[in-house]
């Protein structure tokens, strides 16, 4: 593509050679991010070193008409950084820095890729951490979180990163660099932070992030309790709920999810349950002690029969360690599986897990559940066998009716990985043609020509400017093939 | 113009009629008003709007209608009086849908009895949701469970050209598409109308108890909420209120929790609030706005507390309340001055990392100085709002910069 070529030797000219990669061997190494089967070896990966660079980046593309994409760390599950063929992968990770830990003022600054856990490794030493916690928190970057607007297992209760982002510095797909936001909340004039972070880099490039830091709780208390099945375990965090508990997290593993996670790090979890909770309460010491006792009651009148209370950190991690391996642990029980990731109503829990479980029992393709009981993000593993004929198409079909069974009950089809590359086709489902439309209004404000990170959380993209309604013809973007409509 | 009402009643089944003496936004009349009861009613109120090149402003108790800057022209108000519907409260899942014309006071009864809240303070009495939402306005409790962009899970929105959306859901967790939920919240109904919205609620808690001082100054105040903020007692809300310019400052702490854990709360709360603190009632100026004929919105980065305290009481005669554990207060001033006053403050505000916005103010005082002083990010604004509503029908000149 010539408008590639020429824009190699811009970029080339303009950041220095070291930051443009070209090699077709080193461009593979990019090819897809944390969802490995959507493989797209990109056009040119620039590794950007400043906001400068991304600026000069994005300004080049624009100008060319070529399609961009950011990359953080590359282990999103949905597909959110998977490179253009003809396109530039503009790669933050190399801004790393943490520009200010401000404890007094209770904010980090940081360069978009540094690390999650890095913020709160440097903020513990004054007594507090960077509240989202996703389950890749020691490798995923914060620019990433922001794309994706990323959860954990503590959000429930401190939220998500919309909620910890109170600035940012973002390239705009002109190319132009503005400051939104900082350390005061509430800045005059549309809330554009709230749409942005979570827009999976399609409004821009954020190239400097202030987040909140929280202070480290008084107290954690973490109780690891087994039930006879599932149902039992969703009767359990119903009852906590109700009882007006905030934990800070409520976690939730079937057998076939034990099973995985006790072969591959050997956690201890009861034997013979048929699903564990994992409750953390933090906070005050007073209220914990209070809520805890609270808990592990009604843990025990919804049937649990074996409880085990974490007597310190080393044993909490211990049970948490059963939790977040729980992934990679399945990989040890089948050869290739799709991690889900829907949102139910929590009271909808018992119902959608017993239909989960006749989709699995009809299709005889096993699926391990684990997930945020408290706030209904469920992840179930589709387990298959790739080298099997037929077995990806029957777990893909089983984990797309997982997502319908999800619509069903008022929830959502993804709720912390992402729509990216993998789900635009299911947003349909979710939302009228009227509704992506006027969530496209978004796109072309900041984006009129489509090219930050096109073809991603829309299956079709909007010709902006065009009469709302109206029938369109082959979408232009289509017809220079930088998008696809599903 | 017969025209105009008849196509509005046939919108609204017979609710419009021309506008009275008091049917005015910003010191602006409007011309008709029409009160649709559902969101297809608000679509075809639109619709008419839209074909007519109309102006329109949405209104719900009218509480904060002369907020903002005054519309550029206004032909048609919405009244959500009959959007006054509660439509779904999910106890089990801590979700309520409401429509925008429900009363907060109305809502927060009907919560009640699950035990449980939206928390958001109703800081101007009589306020409706649609309000709390078009101006973002909300009390102490943000410090505990955020702002009113932070609860707000999603909304149904009659866009400029009538066709209707939604955005979010009605679940805690969903990342699916962009959250114009939170675009709209604060936006001053400049984008659409929004005609429900989805929340997520919290539990009352079983205790609340308040621990309060009243230090000499500003320096002092800082050195209390520092202290407070840094401790682990987690308070749900931490307030200044200065009621005698360049006056003694009370600072005063929410305990919200356990009947036990309160307790053992709010003696730390008293420790760390320093000499002369003590347990109290809630204080009378709890989540009230000041008093003043000009209402100002003033933000700073933590830190700042005492700078910006410190320039207000240099800017001229102003009283000072609100969330100094967030970094966002009100400040009232007398009119006379006011314009001077902002403008001071505004210059001094990059000391505080803060912006500086006039929420009230009689005529004079507006047109003496720019509303909202400066905005990061104008020129994007200008871009969403000419994709949104490219004829400038939705409460013209309302916000930002003209938009």
């Amino acid at each position: 593509m010539a408008g590639l070529t020429e824009l190699t030797a811009r970029l080339r000219d303009e950041l220095g050679a070291r930051k443009v990669i070209d090699d077709r061997q080193e461009l593979r190494t990019y090819e897809c991010d944390g969802l490995a089967h959507y493989k797209v070896v990109p056009g040119l990966v620039v590794l950007a070193e400043t906001t400068a660079d991304v600026a000069a980046v994005v300004r080049a593309c624009t100008e060319a008409g070529v399609p961009f994409v950011a990359r953080g760390s590359g282990t999103g599950l949905s597909g959110g950084a998977l490179p253009h063929a003809d396109g530039v992968l503009v790669v933050t990770s190399r801004m790393r820095d943490i520009l200010e830990i401000d404890r007094e003022g209770q904010r980090a600054v940081v360069q978009p890729g540094v690390i999650n856990l890095h913020v709160t490794r440097a903020a513990a030493p004054g007594g507090y951490y960077y509240a989202p916690d996703p389950s890749s928190q020691q490798v995923c970057s914060i620019g990433g979180n922001v794309a994706e607007n990323s959860g954990g297992a503590h959000c429930l209760k401190y939220g998500f990163t919309t909620n910890h982002v109170l600035g940012l510095e973002l390239v705009e797909p002109s190319g132009e660099v503005v400051r939104l936001g900082g350390k005061a909340p509430d800045p005059p004039g549309y809330d554009l932070l709230g749409a942005l972070v979570g827009s999976e880099g399609t409004l821009g490039i954020a190239t400097e992030v202030t987040v909140r830091l929280v202070r480290s709780p008084e107290a954690v208390q973490t109780l690891l309790a087994g039930f006879a099945d599932t149902d039992a375990a969703g009767q359990a965090v119903s009852a906590i709920i109700a009882a007006g508990v905030i934990p800070a997290a409520v976690e939730m593993m079937d057998a076939l999810a034990i099973e995985a996670a006790e072969e591959a790090v050997h956690c201890g979890y009861p034997p013979g349950a048929g699903a564990v909770l994992v409750v953390e309460l933090d906070g005050p010491a007073s209220e914990v002690d209070a809520q805890f006792a609270d808990v592990k009651r009604l843990c025990q009148e919804a049937g649990s029969f074996e409880q085990r209370v974490a007597a310190d950190d080393v044993e909490r991690a211990l049970i948490w360690k059963g939790r977040k391996s729980a992934f990679a642990a399945v990989g040890r029980i089948s050869p290739d599986y799709i991690v889900q990731d829907g949102v139910i109503p929590r009271t909808a829990l018992p119902e959608v897990l017993r239909a989960i479980a006749a989709l699995s029992g009809e299709s005889g393709v096993r699926v391990a559940n684990v997930f945020h009981a408290g706030d209904g993000n469920l992840h179930p593993l589709v387990l298959f066998d790739g080298a099997v004929d037929g077995a990806a198409e029957a777990a893909e079909k089983v984990s797309g009716q997982i997502l319908d069974l999800c619509l069903q009950h008022g929830g959502s089809i993804t709720g912390e990985h992402g729509v990216g590359s993998d789900k635009a086709k299911h947003m349909p489902d979710m939302f009228s043609a009227d509704d992506l439309d006027t969530m496209q209004l978004l796109r072309c404000a900041f984006d009129p020509d489509g090219l930050s990170n096109p073809g991603k959380v829309f299956p079709t993209p909007r010709l902006c400017g065009e009469v709302p309604g109206r029938k369109r013809g082959a979408h232009p973007l289509v017809e220079a093939g930088l998008a696809e409509q599903f | 113009m017969t025209d105009v009402l008849d196509a509005l009643q046939e919108a609204t089944g017979g609710h419009a009629a021309v506008a009275g003496e008091a049917d005015v936004v910003g010191g602006v009349p409007a011309t008709w008003v029409a009160a649709p009861g559902s969101t297809a009613e608000a679509a075809a109120v639109m619709r008419t709007a839209a074909a007519a090149g109309l102006a329109v402003a949405a209104r719900g108790a009218g509480t904060k209608l002369d907020w903002g800057t005054p519309p550029r022209r206004l032909d048609v108000i919405v009244d959500t009086g009959r959007l006054d519907r509660v439509i779904e409260h999910a106890a089990g899942d801590l979700v309520v849908i409401v429509q925008p014309g429900v009363p907060l006071r109305t809502l927060a009864e009907r919560l009640a009895g699950a035990r449980q809240r939206l928390a958001i303070d109703e800081v101007v009495p009589g306020s409706t949701v649609g309000g709390m939402l078009a101006t973002g306005l909300c009390g102490p409790s943000r410090l505990m469970a955020g702002a009113v962009r932070d609860l707000v899970l999603g909304v149904t929105l009659v866009r400029a050209d009538g066709v209707v959306a939604k955005a979010g859901g009605k679940v805690v967790k969903n990342v699916a598409g962009y959250d114009l939920a939170k675009l709209v919240c604060g936006a001053y109904g400049t984008l659409g109308l929004v005609t429900e919205a989805n929340f997520r609620l919290h539990p009352i808690p079983p205790a609340t108890a308040y621990a309060s001082v009243t230090v000499p100054g500003a320096a002092a105040a800082y050195e209390a909420v520092q202290r407070v903020l840094h401790g682990q007692f987690v308070p749900s809300g931490v307030e200044v209120d200065r009621p005698e310019p360049g006056g003694p400052v009370e600072v005063a702490v929410q305990l919200e929790g356990t009947e036990a854990g309160v307790a053992a709360r709010t003696a730390q709360a008293v420790e760390a609030l320093g000499a002369g603190a003590a347990e109290t009632d809630r204080p009378s100026w709890w989540g009230a706005l000041p008093a003043g004929e000009v209402l100002v919105k003033a933000t700073t980065e933590l830190t700042g507390l005492a700078r910006l305290l410190d320039a207000v009481e240099r800017a001229g005669p102003a009283t000072v309340r609100g969330s100094a554990g967030v970094g966002a207060l009100h400040l009232g001033m007398p009119a006379a001055g006011a314009a001077d006053a902002v403008t001071a403050l505004r210059a001094a505000a990059p000391a505080w990392a803060g912006s500086v916005v006039v929420l009230a103010a009689p005529y004079p005082v507006r047109s003496d100085v720019d509303s909202w002083g400066p905005v990061p990010g104008l020129s994007l604004m200008r871009r969403v709002k000419e994709q949104f509503d490219p004829d400038a029908l939705l409460a013209p000149g309302r916000f930002v910069g003209g938009i």
